[in-house]
């Protein structure tokens, strides 16, 4: 990958996004389903990336308590309701997962 | 400006953590040293780096990352549209900087700005170095977090084999949950995770962008559904 372009490209995008609505100021506006469709987007894009990241960890869908992949997401899960706290979440979830790893494997 | 700083200060605790972890992941994933600097750098965009970053892991073509960013980078046009009218009198140049900096972070920190019993007072003629303060200091320390954990990662030997590709899903768990507090968003989420595994055989995790789609798709119908129904119980009343 060209990474010259990878961080061009991400500037210009993200950039632009930003940009474009302060640069014509209150010239623009969005039809209002596009506003509410924009909420849905991250837990969207973030769920299809975890998904097929736990479920088929090696190429494979492997629903099953060996996938500790699987399991600690799962762990996660319940782990982000009860703390509601992101890094709590993310600390607790990778002790889980080191342990059933050393549990499993 | 100095206010702008100071209210910055609990978002920036929040997010040095992340810095550090984005540092410290990036060269596990594929990025070189240079071009984690730099995504922190010009990119400045939390959420669609570490996307990114699990995107590079699997080697996803450069079309369908940059793709994927401007599909998770569209809700600033959101912030930028709320914040408009506050920045309409500005010149071009401070504009420009201003949107460069426009993080979630700093919209966070504007719309408190901005609430009517804001502690700093209705008078926003200045709000704007306000603006200026709590972006200056949340770049400072995101860029500077970002080279600790590069640094860290350095001198951790062979991170990779802990499993922390696992720490890129946990990390994306704990931003989903608290998303999930209305029946639209749990079928979005639940109908972009089933249309991920059904897709996952596309080439070019093409099968990310169509789920990501079909869940947006699926949330915007329930709530739909629901306003229709609301609106016939109160034709019937």
């Amino acid at each position: 990958m060209n990474e010259v372009w990878l961080i061009l490209g991400m500037f210009a995008i993200t950039f632009g996004i930003r940009f474009v609505m302060f640069a014509f100021a209150g010239k623009i506006t969005f039809p209002i389903w596009m506003q509410q469709s924009l909420k849905f987007v991250p837990p969207a894009v973030l769920t299809a990336i975890i998904v097929p990241a736990v479920v088929m960890p090696y190429g494979d869908i492997e629903i099953s308590f060996t996938n500790v992949y699987l399991l600690a997401a799962i762990i996660s899960v319940v782990i982000s309701l009860v703390t509601k706290s992101l890094l709590k979440t993310i600390f607790f979830g990778m002790l889980v997962f080191l342990l059933l790893k050393l549990l499993i494997t | 400006m100095k206010a702008g700083c100071k209210a910055a200060i609990p978002l920036i605790i929040g997010g040095i953590p992340f810095g550090i972890l984005f540092g410290t992941l990036a060269p596990t994933s594929g990025l070189s040293v240079w071009a984690t600097m730099a995504m922190s750098l010009f990119v400045f965009a939390g959420s669609a780096q570490f996307i990114v970053l699990a995107l590079i892991a699997v080697q996803a073509p450069l079309e369908i990352i940059l793709l994927t960013t401007f599909v998770v980078n569209l809700r600033h046009l959101l912030y930028a549209t709320a914040l408009v009218p506050r920045v309409a009198h500005l010149p071009i140049a401070l504009r420009s900087f201003l949107a460069f900096g426009l993080t979630d972070e700093t919209f966070a920190n504007m719309s408190q700005r901005y609430q009517p019993d804001s502690p700093l007072g209705n008078d926003h003629r200045y709000a704007h170095f306000f603006y200026i303060g709590s972006l200056l200091s949340f770049y400072i320390a995101w860029s500077s977090a970002t080279a600790i954990g590069l640094v860290l990662g350095n001198i951790i030997p062979d991170m990779t084999s802990w499993g922390l590709e696992f720490a890129m899903s946990v990390t994306f768990i704990g931003m989903v949950v608290p998303y999930i507090n209305s029946k639209a968003m749990l079928s979005a989420t639940f109908s972009a995770a089933i249309a991920s595994l059904y897709f996952s055989y596309l080439p070019n995790k093409l099968g990310l962008i169509l789920s990501a789609l079909i869940g947006v798709a699926a949330g915007l119908s329930v709530m739909q559904l629901q306003k229709m129904s609301i609106n016939n119980q109160e034709k019937k009343i």
